[in-house]
């Protein structure tokens, strides 16, 4: 147990290590300049591109550049190019913004799916099973942002409330009873938007798990021995298929920056995949690669909490 | 007894492989629907592409026609106010008209043509990277790469580096030198009996790590990057063009056919079968793509099929955020993108392509699942 968490902690640090070399040179050896971004604006002399390149040590060669700015990264000093504030001040920012979307996203999907999973899963083939397999498909197939405007000119006809961004705009300071109501309802659009992806995928994986199980010996035995369908189905069956989502619960990590790049920037909801968006088109690139960055950490923090609970929770899975 | 009698009659109905397929195909009414809707939206889509593009298109999908702007669909041009010439082609405009004037519907047929390449041709680089490095890391990834192999690669890049900075005599002796050994290595291999390299070379020659490693690590490195983003940032930074678009979508989701490829293949190459071809003095390559592969691609096709339906839905979002294909040619996301400032006035704009994407996608998605089903060798019946 030990000697397997030491070896994948030093195999990760390496596989990160590579991450920030690859991403950094991504950014750095794709054409145009960051100095060259607004070259209309009488502001920017030769001068002053020569003092901001200086600055942020654009004039040194790459490898310099690299270690350069790892080392601000790790000692918090990293400043964005835009506005010069510190990056993972602005980023901690950002994520306290982005985390009920992801929160609330979460719990959608994991209680929705689960229910709906199981039960096509136990009535397989018939109506509901079917109608089920239908919606999902319809749910992953439905591009984001047109099922986004659909959602929107649905609540803003029919409930006359105000979904854009996070709070509604000049809403000045009414009793808390309306600013909490406010702020649910500017937070749940976009959170059902990006729970409707995650539903679709995990309630067809329930059920697929679900009947795997459902077609195993032990299964026939307990229902051969006269148990109750209901004990069959929820005491012996489920707890087996649940094993795998266990594990996910690791891997839902890496989704606090992922997908919420264009629900965001639709609700313009000021979270972590907006700042990205917005980092991308200003090229300011400290920002791109500590998000870059943050999210590899995250993945690689994800996949092993999701190894170390497989190990707790599987006693057949020695590493 | 009459054991040749019956040996040259024919035991059962024998069915060819497209007919069972068919078969099988046909038990799945969604697939059928989703397999209908892909072929239908592959014609419109080379049609499209014949009648919107030359010199005079029929369907011209950037004529500017402003006094007929935000109509709605089926409605008739006003006629007085048109040259003939500008007259859409059915009397009628099908799908209306955006801000613009511009035809709906002949932008739709120039944007069905987008979505088709950039589906098929991302996916086949994905497909194409995903096997090749899914092959290797199966079939030959108990190989080891050795210490001199990497000092000789790295000396190599480090040669070119210097040549592109400008250090041209050290860089070319880096270069020659590390060329140098590559071709003594291959050739004292071929020769049987002789030494493969020096005395004082074979300090190096250890085994550092097996190719398996190697290809597995650099996919877990891409695994890393959260995909969308990553598409964004190059994209973002690359010139826009479809093909850039297309390259970057292929290049970042080859993970999971290299990763299932080299799992099948890890498991064919210890069967009889290969063991068999192999004892036959039948070479690598023959192997690989004769015997191996046709038993592997069943997942791919799956895995391909599913991935036009991302990669279509991906070009969506990127032309939709502004990026992609430049403004005057059409994509289903960018006239998506254009129509949304217009929901309340021309609801048309947003809805049609919105349903054009759902509708493909969704087919797209069916297909792919219905041949997951189709290609399982529990349901097909054997004789």
């Amino acid at each position: 147990m030990v000697s397997f968490i030491g070896r994948s902690i030093i195999q990760k640090i390496i596989t990160l290590f590579f991450v920030s070399i690859v991403s950094f040179l991504i950014i750095h050896l794709a054409p145009g300049k960051p100095s060259q971004v607004d070259p209309l604006n009488p502001k920017f002399t030769p001068e002053m591109v020569e003092r901001f390149r200086k600055e942020f040590h654009l004039d040194e060669p790459l490898h310099v550049q690299y270690l350069l700015f790892y080392r601000d990264l790790f000692t918090g000093k990293t400043a964005s190019w835009k506005d010069n504030q510190p990056v993972l001040k602005k980023i901690w920012e950002r994520f306290l913004n982005s985390l009920p979307l992801f929160v609330v996203g979460t719990i959608l999907t994991w209680t929705l799916s689960f229910p709906v999973g199981i039960r096509s899963a136990l009535s397989r083939g018939g109506f509901y099973d079917r109608s089920t397999t239908f919606f999902s498909y319809l749910l992953i197939s439905i591009p984001g942002f047109f099922f986004a405007y659909i959602l929107i000119i649905f609540v803003v006809n029919s409930f006359h409330i105000p979904v854009i961004g996070m709070e509604t705009f000049g809403i000045g300071d009414p009793g808390w009873g309306r600013w909490a109501m406010d702020r649910v309802w500017h937070l749940l659009l976009p959170s059902v938007l990006g729970a409707t992806g995650g539903i679709a995928v995990l309630s067809r994986y329930v059920r697929s798990q679900m009947l795997e199980v459902e077609s195993q010996d032990y299964v026939r035995t307990a229902r051969a021995k006269g148990l109750p369908p209901e004990v069959v189905h929820y005491k012996h069956a489920l707890r087996n298929a649940l094993l795998p989502f266990v594990t996910m619960f690791g891997l839902i990590l890496p989704g606090l920056i992922g997908g919420s790049v264009i629900i965001e920037s639709i609700f313009s909801w000021p979270g972590m995949g907006r700042m990205a968006y917005e980092a991308i088109l200003a090229r300011d690139y400290p920002v791109i690669l500590t998000v870059n960055f943050v999210s590899a950490v995250l993945v690689l923090v994800g996949t092993f909490i999701s190894d170390l609970l497989y190990m707790v929770v599987d006693p057949r899975i020695r590493l | 007894m009459n054991s040749e009698l019956t040996l040259d009659q024919p035991l059962a109905p024998r069915k060819t492989r497209l007919q069972q397929f068919w078969n099988l195909l046909k038990q799945n009414r969604l697939a059928v629907l989703g397999f209908i809707i892909f072929i239908l939206f592959f014609c419109t889509a080379l049609i499209g592409v014949v009648l919107t593009s030359g010199q005079d298109p029929v369907f011209d999908p950037s004529l500017v026609r402003l006094q007929e702007k935000l109509l709605p669909p089926l409605s008739k041009p006003n006629l007085e106010t048109l040259r003939p010439d500008e007259v859409p082609v059915f009397g009628v405009y099908l799908f209306g008209t955006d801000d613009l004037g511009r035809d709906a519907f002949s932008r739709m047929l120039q944007g069905a043509w987008v979505s088709l390449t950039v589906g098929f041709v991302a996916v086949g680089i994905s497909v194409l990277v995903g096997i090749l490095l899914g092959g290797i890391a199966g079939y030959f990834g108990q190989n080891h790469i050795c210490l001199d192999h990497i000092l000789m690669v790295f000396l190599l890049c480090l040669g070119a580096a210097l040549l592109v900075i400008g250090f041209i005599p050290f860089g070319i002796t880096l270069v020659a030198l590390s060329l140098a050994y590559i071709f003594y290595y291959t050739a004292a291999r071929k020769k049987p009996g002789t030494r493969r390299v020096p005395t004082w070379l074979s300090v190096l020659h250890k085994k550092a790590l097996s190719i398996d490693t190697l290809i597995m690590r650099i996919v877990d490195i891409m695994l890393c990057f959260p995909s969308f983003f990553l598409i964004l940032t190059v994209v973002a930074l690359l010139p826009a063009s479809i093909y850039n678009i297309m390259i970057v979508i292929g290049l970042t989701s080859w993970m999971g056919t290299t990763r299932f490829v080299r799992a099948e293949f890890l498991s064919l190459r210890e069967q009889d079968f290969v063991t068999a071809a192999r004892a036959l003095g039948v070479n690598n390559f023959r192997i690989i793509f004769r015997h191996m592969m046709p038993n592997a691609i069943g997942p791919v096709l799956v895995s391909a099929t599913i991935g036009i339906a991302t990669a279509i839905l991906t070009e969506a979002g990127l032309s939709f955020l502004g990026f992609g294909v430049p403004p005057p040619h059409a994509t289903w996301g960018n006239i998506l993108s254009d129509g949304k400032r217009f929901i309340f006035d021309a609801p048309w704009l947003t809805f049609i392509p919105g349903f054009a994407i759902l509708i493909v996608v969704l087919s797209f998605n069916l297909f792919g699942e219905g041949l997951r089903d189709i290609l399982n060798p529990k349901l097909r019946e054997r004789y």
